[in-house]
């Protein structure tokens, strides 16, 4: 039944000090499909790997509009992404109704951040298991912050979170120094390999199972059309392809064993065709 | 408001404390309504009164945009009615760095809007994540507000002049009690549209990006004027200046006025 006797409730500590309910709801993330987000000095770009729960339905939407500066992707519950972006959207339509402006990304996180917190110290809760990854532009310039279901977010310089997303981790953080730089096609670029990673051998990208969102300084942010991303993914087609399947399951395995990941294939193939996450 | 008699002190007059209270005391009256003590009224609303009129308050607020700023003046009378009752209620406010506000009207209500406002910016400097609240953010937030109580029926009776510098660009705009808002180069509030507005238009018309000092200067000459001209005007007043800088409000400064020809007035 329990695969733990402290994890009955998010409230309840172990004595080693770990909120087990919280910690399964992290997994939910990586049942997620991958989605990358980098940025350079003038832009934000998040781009997400689509999955279709069955040959007869559409791709699932992982980009999410918030507002003209921020958009958000997503890896977990597509349900409790939307309970979240609804919020998002709310809060920035308040700030621009009452201040004629903006909301700042940082405050926005923030507010989310304190949303999320309550779910993880309270009984009758249980956290969002949902992890986002926020583009966005304001005064300070482009932003992309990280949350996640324990609440916690960070600000990022380039992050990638849902399944196998540990080799698109491993790419952003060989390429890191190039992004800050780059033009808008070469960092939309970067990250389409960088999510390329995170594929099986035998699944190419396509203009099916990508999304790609774009925010910066004197652009709104948009999701990029299916002509504009065909022409990107055509210019990285030819390009050998690094790591791939070897890097992301030796990938897989280096990350720290988690009760249900015992076997990293096995639940990332289960994850695969349920479609319980996304 | 319904008032109620107090017939206990009636009754106890020239007699005995001590005595029996009179039968019906305090009762209800036949065909009257009768609320009992300690007991809210039966409609369950508290009686309130809206404000119908402000009590003690300031005169104008002039604002004027020159080529790289923006200067805020009101003097520091606060009437009440028509006695000047207090001659140091300063109403020009520095915000923050790239903010100042003139306020006229009921000086209750402003001290109580900028005790609102202090806590914003409080907040913001508290997230400290070097966002600093933009003049026409609280142009709007201002709007916001008054246009919310004057639908309860019960506004904050004020003018309010917001002037500052947003994106290195002068910003200059007024909000009044109903919440109509509007901006301008130049903004004069109360007795002042009447009397500084045409001295401050046709200085702007003739010297379209006119410097510090000679923003400073017109200012100056509007002061003196609406002293001349306004009764509940007063010689002392206060100036802000919003640049690229920051904001300064300057100390209670003197207007420069000139009475030789007061004696040839006559005949009211």
């Amino acid at each position: 039944m329990f695969r733990n006797q402290y994890d009955s409730d998010v409230t309840v500590w172990s004595p080693q000090g770990r909120l087990h309910q919280v910690e399964y709801a992290m997994e939910a993330v990586k049942l997620g499909s991958a989605t990358v987000g980098l940025k350079s000095k003038t832009h934000a770009v998040i781009l997400a790997l689509k999955r279709a729960s069955s040959e007869l339905s559409a791709h699932q939407k992982k980009l999410i509009p918030i507002d003209n500066h921020i958009g958000i992707s997503i890896a977990g519950l597509t349900a409790d992404a939307r309970v979240l972006s609804r919020y998002m959207r709310t809060e920035c339509l308040n700030y621009r109704y009452s201040h004629d402006d903006a909301l700042p990304v940082s405050r926005l996180i923030t507010d989310v951040g304190n949303k999320m917190q309550v779910c993880t110290q309270r009984y009758d809760r249980r956290p969002y298991g949902v992890g986002l990854l926020v583009a966005g532009y304001d005064d300070n310039g482009p932003h992309i912050y990280q949350t996640c279901p324990s609440a916690n977010f960070y600000d990022c310089k380039a992050m990638a979170i849902g399944a196998r997303s540990q080799s698109a981790r491993t790419y952003l953080e060989k390429n890191l120094d190039k992004f800050a730089d780059c033009d808008v096609e070469e960092l939309v670029k970067h990250g389409l390999r960088a999510l390329r990673d995170t594929l099986p051998n035998e699944v190419e990208l396509s203009t099916k199972n990508v999304s790609i969102g774009v925010v910066g300084a004197g652009l709104d942010f948009t999701i990029y059309g299916e002509e504009e991303m065909s022409r990107l993914l055509t210019a990285i087609e030819g390009e050998e392809r690094r790591g791939g399947a070897q890097a992301a399951a030796a990938a897989a395995a280096a990350e720290p064993a988690q009760p249900p990941a015992a076997d990293p294939a096995a639940p990332q193939e289960e994850a695969m065709d349920t479609d319980f996450g996304n | 408001m319904t008032k109620r008699v107090n017939t206990t002190k009636m009754a106890q007059f020239g007699s005995d404390a001590f005595a029996a209270k009179s039968f019906w005391h305090n009762g209800p009256a036949p065909g009257a309504s009768y609320n009992f003590p300690n007991m809210r009224s039966s409609s369950g609303e508290e009686e309130m009164q809206r404000s119908q009129t402000p009590i003690t308050t300031g005169t104008s607020v002039l604002g004027l945009k020159f080529d790289n700023g923006v200067i805020i003046c009101a003097d520091t009378l606060g009437s009440y009615g028509s006695l000047a009752r207090f001659r140091d209620c300063q109403r020009v406010m520095k915000v923050n760095n790239n903010i100042a506000v003139g306020v006229g009207g009921d000086y209750a209500d402003f001290q109580y809007l900028k005790r609102v406002i202090d806590q914003k910016i409080m907040d913001e400097h508290i997230a400290d994540d070097g966002f600093a609240l933009k003049p026409k953010a609280l142009y709007t937030w201002l709007t916001r507000v008054m246009y919310n109580r004057r639908n309860k029926f019960d506004p904050l009776w004020n003018n309010y002049v917001v002037g500052g510098m947003q994106e290195g660009v002068p910003f200059l705009g007024a909000v009044d009690l109903r919440g109509m808002a509007y901006q301008d180069r130049h903004i004069a509030t109360g007795y002042g549209s009447y009397i500084a507005l045409p001295l401050l238009r046709d200085a702007a018309d003739k010297n379209p990006n006119m410097s510090l000092q000679q923003a400073k200067e017109i200012m100056e000459k509007c002061l003196e004027v609406l002293y001349y001209r306004d009764a509940r005007s007063f010689p002392k007043y206060q100036m802000a200046i919003v640049t690229a800088e920051g904001v300064t409000v300057s100390d209670v400064l003197e207007v420069k006025s000139n009475w030789e020809v007061a004696h040839m007035i006559s005949g009211f």
